[in-house]
């Protein structure tokens, strides 16, 4: 295949993939558009195949790659619970950043493949770009192995925080700057070696000192991270695919990140600095001992009742409901009160559960249609006028601190506002405060009713009591 | 802007890159015998530039419920590097290379099918009422 010809096919492929992410602006055009995607990729992986000069051996290679990584790739993403999907996202991330450590690799070792020079002779614009790629590619291979870790519950959530983190890591980062410069200057085999180690020590302590409720901002930063590194590769070998892809995912990873940041009213800076929700950070805002503050607690079967009779239910999930798989009985639930006559909406705020638009994806898989779930925006002016809000799950996210005292530390974030309608039920497996360690006022007004529990326990009681 | 007139201005701004990096590319082959008065290099920071603005555009219009489909699909994309994964395993001539080419083979195309089937399932979820 002639080589314009190849590289028609790779920009092909890339504006399949744009249309594919195009097709995401709707739940309806959105099957196709990822058709269109793997179209793409099938183009991309054809093209390449039909390159002139590949070797039968090399060919027996790469059959085999695709067959074990395609065959183990599916597998594991038709087994994966729905509830999991944020680990299984941080994995793959991983992923992609260890080819590009490999491909890098590959490059130093058989530039002509690239035409990028010969073996000790590469290019000087190669090797600044083969670098790059190279760092970012590690540094999201173990920020992403972090990031499972601790969705995953491998390791503990909480940030992990020393002293002098911030100056180790600041010079841990000058020395890699040193060693590019000097992988540039030599195109030595070990320098490249130990940029990759380096990278991958600097991955591991960015990530650990950010606890577990920040992961949708660190897993949609790595999610970013790769596709820069996949540029940087593409810059390497020239191929028009892989750049505009790699631009593609890291300007959407960078906007996921930055929608998180706003969901939860904190800079990028304050989340990748972490410590954020440590034990000295919530001794510091707990609000004095609540000891004696009363709350009101009820069983299923008064907020049973309490439903029932209501006309409007707004339902506020939440981290917790993925964590009891509730989804399926709050499903239930509603379609229960939906025959009583009860109107049924779903309210999500931008940072609930994992990762980026987890609670819609929980919801969906529960037979939830789409259209009557509803972003903070959309929703929030109809509290007011809903009777019950039935928060599962969820706390800091309605916590009303966040617009009444400036020194709580989620002041200013944007939040549900659940205390405006009549009735909030809460269900909760404790007293226990939220990510930010902080206290919810919410659970002392009067018009809030505890419903201590499992979050699947107490709806499927709900469902029982209602009917 | 409504979303109808951003999802206008994506397009458009995709196909002019297209157009613009084909042309490009005839550009570069034309100047490649006569010693490349401009640089490849600079030609590809153009296609960088573009496509930068192009996921802009059309990342902004997807709609945030489908915020976890994007990061799959995403994930499943970017993993486009298998094709220099490919490239080095065919053309290799040490073994070195063909070895590290075979396992970016294998971890890419991992995620190449797994994050194009869990897309796939996700977004076969997603219901109107009936």
């Amino acid at each position: 295949m002639p080589a314009s010809l190849t590289a028609l096919a790779y920009l092909v492929a890339a504006v399949l993939f744009i249309l594919a992410l195009r097709g995401l602006s709707h739940p309806e055009t959105s099957r196709r558009g990822n058709q269109m995607g793997m179209a793409g990729m099938a183009i991309a992986l054809l093209a390449t195949l039909a390159h002139a000069g590949m070797s039968g051996s090399g060919y027996l290679l790469i059959v085999l790659g695709i067959l074990i990584g395609g065959s183990a790739g599916t597998f594991i993403a038709r087994r994966i619970q729905m509830t999991a999907l944020p680990q299984l996202v941080a994995a793959f991330h991983s992923l992609v950043g260890l080819a590009a450590v490999f491909v890098a690799a590959a490059a130093l070792n058989a530039p002509g493949a690239f035409g990028i020079g010969t073996p000790g002779n590469i290019h000087l614009q190669s090797l600044i770009e083969m670098s790059i790629g190279l760092a970012i590619g590690a540094i999201t291979f173990s920020g992403s192995v972090i990031a499972f870790a601790k969705l995953q519950a491998l390791m503990r959530g909480a940030p992990i925080t020393f002293r002098m983190q911030h100056p180790l890591n600041a010079a841990l980062g000058a020395l890699l700057v040193v060693l590019i410069v000097t992988f540039v200057a030599t195109g030595s085999q070990v320098v490249f070696w130990l940029i990759a180690i380096l990278s991958i020590a600097l991955g591991f302590l960015l990530i650990i000192p950010i606890g577990g409720a920040d992961m949708p901002v660190v897993v949609s930063m790595l999610n970013s991270y790769s596709g820069w590194a996949a540029c940087g590769i593409g810059f390497t070998i020239q191929n028009l695919a892989l750049i505009i892809t790699g631009a593609l995912v890291g300007a959407s990873g960078a906007i996921l990140s930055y929608i998180m940041c706003k969901g939860m009213n904190r800079s990028i800076i304050n989340v990748l600095l972490g410590g954020f929700g440590s034990e000295s950070g919530a001794a510091a805002t707990g609000g004095g001992p609540a000891i004696d503050r009363t709350v009101k607690s009820g069983a299923p079967e008064d907020a049973a009742f309490i439903m029932k009779n209501a006309s409007k239910v707004i339902v506020v999930p939440g981290y917790g409901m993925a964590v009891a798989q509730a989804q399926h009985a709050l499903r239930e639930m509603a379609d229960t009160l939906k025959k009583e006559g009860v109107e049924i909406k779903y309210a999500i705020h931008p940072v609930a559960g994992r990762m980026p638009g987890h609670m819609n994806v929980l919801l969906a898989e529960a037979n939830v249609p789409y259209d009557e779930v509803f972003e903070l925006e959309e929703i929030n002016h109809e509290f007011s006028t809903a009777d019950v809000v039935y928060v599962i799950g969820a706390n800091d996210v309605t916590n009303p601190a966040a617009k009444t005292d400036p020194k709580s530390p989620i002041y200013g974030m944007p939040i549900l506002e659940v205390d405006k309608a009549r009735t909030v039920l809460f269900v909760k497996r404790s007293m226990a405060s939220g990510y930010a360690g902080v206290e919810n006022e919410l659970f002392f007004r009067p018009n809030t009713m505890m419903l201590f529990g499992d979050a699947k326990k107490v709806t499927e009681a709900i469902v029982k009591a209602l009917a | 802007m409504t979303s109808n007139e951003l999802a206008a201005q994506a397009d458009s701004l995709a196909a002019q890159a297209a157009a613009l990096a084909d042309k490009m590319h005839q550009i570069a082959g034309a100047a490649a015998p006569a010693a490349a008065a401009v640089e490849p290099f600079v030609f590809l920071l153009a296609v960088f530039l573009m496509a930068c603005f192009v996921g802009y555009y059309v990342v902004w219009n997807v709609t945030p419920a489908l915020h976890s489909p994007l990061m799959a699909v995403t994930n499943a994309i970017s993993s486009v590097i298998v094709v220099g994964a490919m490239l080095a395993t065919g053309l290799a001539v040490s073994g070195w290379a063909m070895g590290f080419g075979f396992v970016a083979v294998t971890l890419a195309s991992v995620n190449i099918f797994g994050g194009f089937v869990v897309t796939q399932r996700m977004l076969s979820m997603f219901k109107k009422k009936q």
